[in-house]
């Protein structure tokens, strides 16, 4: 039982706090039921933020059943770690997930977004895993809004001050424009590292008796009630939640890294556990649930950097770049003299318990007693009312008669190649390092998935004074992408969602990668509205049916509800993160035509669908009609047949088509390679007889999903023929490579050169970067 | 030849710098623990890229204060070589083993990309591999990456440039200098020629797989120097 002197705060008092954490007056009795007694003030906290919606997917939880979690690589499925863990064979594991800081980061840019990628890493290598590369899929409002600009500026910076510091190359994502996204910007970030199969550490606790440290950042009151916050629409007033916004320090989570991965390859730490959302809270109620233990810490010996702090402060703040550690019992000071040489304090706040609860002690009292099941299992799922919104039949509406034809397709190109959501993003990701730890094979923009050669990783020195092995290389590259398409998934979900998945494999097949596995964020609006709850839930069974169908289980990510601004709810935008293996001594294949002569191929066929295209919205300013399908195995047939052309060397380039369409795609081929820009003569003109013309803007700018863009020798065109017939995939050689100029018919004639700069200039101008 | 690479707290190039001198060069080479004070036997030492002590209060200017830099120091005046890079160059200047100190990049904001640079010496230590004159391509890191110093400063050290921003075709003009330094000036040896701090990284650019191995005849020069020394 709780010590008396602190248990006694009124009722009502306790209510309203449990409130301030979202926790309704029917939670509360729950909490009353699960404990036998009225709660501390330290518990509600605890219970407000383990069973908030960001730490319990209260209303998600339902429908992420459908997700496959299971394969013959998936080391460690969903849920059960910190993150997913991929086989990738030669001993070698790749551990990755995806996370939104989206709340953070519309309050206070720079801050949110440094914390989001300070977050990521730490859950990377509390599983053993040297973080070895970063990406970010990233959604603002148009570009001429200033507070846009604000938020791009902010967010960018902000990556770029914590990710360059702590050492992680920024390797790839995506970067989207859309008035949707204008109150609540999304800022989702993954984080990929490399671990030895024998290494990987686990998130539980063990061995009663054994001492609880508590490593890192002294605790202060900043982020206090993060998580919950991270729970609720943002409200008008955006500065009132700024003490909510946690500051990083990408120094001591260098320093943090480095201590780590040394501590864990002692093998004196039993479990580990990054203090993330709802700090210590979470982690120690965490990782006392998966090892079936209690927990016992006393908050008076956790470093602090503010005065007079309750219990129920320390246990909810959200204070970076501090962890906890479970060591094996006589090897605690080994542990710490490893942090002290990092600078970092370390510090044993407790210990390991037989009784299976969460005790907090404040000094002689107590208090908090919480079976820690209850924290982490017996979180209330909510059965959220589900109803399709009623404006979708109008939004998919869409008579093409009254879109007219543009007169000048070359200036559409133009102009879709400048629009900010196609432009060149070297102007952001120039601000990134992306080369240290000097794997990345592939620069960023080069490419359709960011690519890292994969060696033996990093050993720490001295790691038991045993000479260091080192493999020189692995001979095979990894390969990493996050694709998203909130506009389709705004029409229909379903499709989007599928989308999503399908797009991400598609970039992956590109570099020649086969794609494994998939980690995604989830960013929706308010759960409480039904309309909400039906695009999560289409959304959700279109990702699983893609997964099912490309076999790339899901091994973990997360879920960012209520993005919703004064302006309403942010499209649905499921951000899919996958990774894949290349694993024939080929290498990687970029995009960008290479030799005067080569044969242009379109892959896939090209259908009437303009709906929610790039081109409706830049061109005609229209958000509507229904997304291209996707046709899962014929997505699965282009993939295999990618792969077979990658391992047998028969491309050059390879390029998915996308935003902006064909026309797009081959400019793109075009003028991707900056010192080495080539033009391309091609028709895209279908044989006559086809079925049905289709109208030349949706063959130009159309986004119909399973297409791709390849160039070739042209003595390899029979064999891919041959091996496109093989696979059922729609082929047809439509131009050749050379010249200075894009020819497409004669609908369009432009000097690449011209092409190039509107490419290149369009985000540039736009955020006033000088070259 | 035996290397040494010292790793500060907050230090992110070390271990790319071991992995070239290893792996590429063939070359023994061990970490330097900061607060050590042994150079364990290194013929030379590198200070890698990164941040050391998190670059908060200026950039290099408390890596300085580290035990080992006292005898970072003593190799430079026995004459052994001391190569800076990026972090490096800038604790260098700030523990005045060369001259000047670095601003903020003119368009403030970090810079990672290649770069091309004129080889204006090739009679160092450093870039004995190379021909004077030549044009080479690495890659840039950094915020703060614009030299400056005081006119006589400025003067004294025209013959100790040894890589100058340059475009293509090994023109210094502004629109090649990408942070505004001084004279572009990229990197920059001390008088005696022994010590040479630098802002691109040669480490990223020693493997053709990663774009260029123009930055390996950098290390390939050191070697050069020191078994004909």
């Amino acid at each position: 039982m709780p010590s008396a002197a602190l248990a006694t705060p009124s009722v009502a008092v306790l209510k309203r706090v449990a409130r301030s954490h979202n926790l309704t007056d029917e939670t509360y009795r729950r909490i009353v039921k699960t404990l036998g007694r009225a709660p501390t003030l330290t518990e509600v906290g605890m219970f407000g933020v383990s069973w908030s919606e960001h730490c319990a997917y209260s209303s998600s939880k339902p429908y992420l059943q459908q997700f496959p979690t299971r394969g013959p690589r998936i080391l460690v499925p969903a849920g059960k770690e910190n993150a997913g863990v991929v086989d990738i064979g030669g001993g070698w594991a790749v551990v990755f997930k995806c996370e939104s800081h989206n709340h953070p980061s519309a309050v206070e840019p720079v801050q949110g977004a440094a914390t989001g990628v300070g977050g990521i890493i730490r859950d990377i290598f509390t599983m053993g895993a040297r973080p070895i590369a970063l990406l970010d899929s990233l959604r603002f409002g148009p570009l001429g809004e200033p507070r846009s600009r604000f938020l791009l500026e902010g967010v960018v910076k902000g990556i770029a001050d914590y990710g360059n510091a702590v050492g992680v190359p920024t390797v790839g994502g995506e970067i989207t424009f859309d008035a949707a996204y204008r109150d609540n910007p999304l800022v989702n970030v993954m984080c990929i590292g490399l671990v030895p199969v024998r290494r990987i550490a686990r998130a539980a606790a063990g061995g009663v008796g054994n001492p609880v440290l508590y490593v890192g950042s002294s605790t202060g009151r900043d982020g206090l009630g993060g998580a919950s916050f991270a729970s609720r629409e943002l409200a008008e007033g955006r500065d009132a939640d700024r003490p909510a916004v946690q500051i990083g320090d990408p120094f001591t989570e260098k320093c943090l890294i480095e201590a780590t991965l040394e501590a864990l390859a002692t093998g004196d730490v039993i479990g580990i556990q990054d203090m993330g959302a709802a700090g210590l809270a979470c982690s120690t109620s965490e990782t006392a649930a998966r090892g079936g233990v209690g927990i016992e810490i006393d908050v008076a010996r956790v470093p602090r950097r503010a005065e007079g702090m309750t219990p129920y402060e320390v246990m909810l703040s959200e204070s970076q770049e501090r962890m906890l550690l479970i060591v094996k019992r006589g090897r605690e000071e080994r542990v710490k003299r490893l942090f002290a040489k990092w600078g970092l304090a370390a510090v044993e706040i407790g210990r390991v318990t037989r009784d299976g609860l969460m005790r907090v002690r404040d000094g002689p009292a107590v208090a908090a007693e919480i079976p820690a099941s209850a924290l982490t299992d017996e979180a209330p799922v909510y059965h959220r009312p589900v109803r399709r919104p009623a404006w979708l039949s109008r939004a998919q509406r869409l008579p093409l008669a009254r879109v007219p034809l543009p007169k000048d397709y070359a200036r559409v190109l133009t102009t879709l190649l400048g629009s900010p959501t196609i432009a060149d993003k070297s102007p952001v990701f120039e601000q990134y390092d992306h080369m240290v730890q000097t794997n990345t094979v592939v620069l960023p923009g080069r490419a359709d998935a960011a690519v890292l050669r994969l060696r033996s990783g990093r050993r720490p020195e001295r790691s038991r004074g045993a000479a260091v092995l080192r493999l020189r290389g692995l001979g095979r590259w990894l390969a990493a992408t996050t694709d998203g398409n909130g506009r389709a998934c705004f029409l229909d979900p379903y499709e989007g969602g599928k989308l999503a998945v399908a797009e991400a494999a598609r970039n992956l097949v590109c570099v020649g990668a086969r794609p494994l596995a998939v980690t995604d964020c989830l960013n929706f609006g308010s759960p409480q509205d039904p309309a909400v709850m039906w695009q999560f839930k289409a959304c959700v069974r279109g990702i699983a049916e893609a997964c099912r169908a490309f076999k790339t289980p899901v091994t973990g990510g997360n879920v960012s509800f209520y993005n919703e601004g004064p302006r309403g709810a942010v499209d649905p935008t499921p951000v899919i993160g996958m990774i894949g293996l290349i694993e024939s001594g080929m290498g990687p294949m970029t995009a960008n035509f290479k030799d005067e002569g080569d044969a242009v191929i379109l892959l896939g066929e090209t259908r009437e669908e303009l709906g929610g295209s790039e081109y409706l919205a830049v061109i005609h300013r229209r958000k509507a009609g229904r997304p291209p399908r996707v046709d899962l195995a014929g997505e699965l047939a282009l993939q295999q047949l990618m792969l077979t052309l990658a391992a047998q060397g028969l491309l050059k380039s390879a390029h998915d088509c996308s935003e902006g369409g064909l026309a797009v795609a081959l400019a793109e081929g075009c003028l991707m390679e900056p010192s080495r820009l080539i033009g391309a003569t091609v028709s895209l003109q279908p044989p006559a007889g086809a079925r049905r013309p289709i109208r030349t803007d949706a063959l130009l700018f159309g986004e119909s999903a399973g297409r791709i863009v390849i160039s070739c020798a042209r003595y390899h065109v029979e064999r891919i023929e041959h091996l496109a017939a093989r696979h059922k995939v729609a082929m047809a050689v439509a131009g050749r490579v050379g010249g200075v100029h894009l020819c497409i018919d004669s609908w369009i004639d432009a000097p690449v050169d011209e092409l190039s700069e509107a490419w290149r200039s369009g985000l540039r101008q736009a955020l006033g970067v000088r070259r | 030849m035996k290397f040494g690479v010292v790793v500060f707290p907050g230090s992110n190039c070390d271990q790319d710098c071991l992995d070239v001198l290893r792996d590429v060069l063939g070359q023994p080479a061990v970490p330097l623990w900061h607060q050590e004070t042994s150079l364990k036997g290194c013929d030379a030492v590198v200070l890698p890229g990164g941040f050391s002590y998190g670059d908060y209060l200026r950039t290099g200017a408390i890596a300085r204060f580290s035990p080992i830099m006292r005898s970072v120091a003593r190799l430079a005046k026995d004459g052994g070589l001391v190569l800076g890079v990026c972090n490096g160059f800038q604790i260098l200047l700030e523990a005045g083993l060369l001259p000047g100190a670095m601003l903020r990049n003119t368009g403030l904001r970090f810079i990672c990309r290649f770069v091309t640079l004129r080889v204006e010496r090739a009679d160092t230590p450093f870039t004995n591999r190379f021909q004077p004159g030549q044009v080479i391509r690495l890659p840039i890191a950094h915020n703060e990456g614009r030299y400056t110093a005081d006119a006589k400063t400025l003067k004294a050290i025209r013959d100790h440039v040894v890589f100058r921003y340059c475009d293509e075709d090994g023109r210094v003009t502004d629109a090649a200098n990408p942070n505004g330094s001084a004279g572009a000036l990229a990197g920059l040896t001390n008088e005696r020629g022994n010590v040479l701090g630098m802002m691109p990284h040669p480490e990223r650019a020693s493997d053709s797989a990663l774009g260029s191995s123009d930055g390996r005849l950098v290390f390939e020069s050191m070697l050069e120097a020191m078994v004909h020394a």
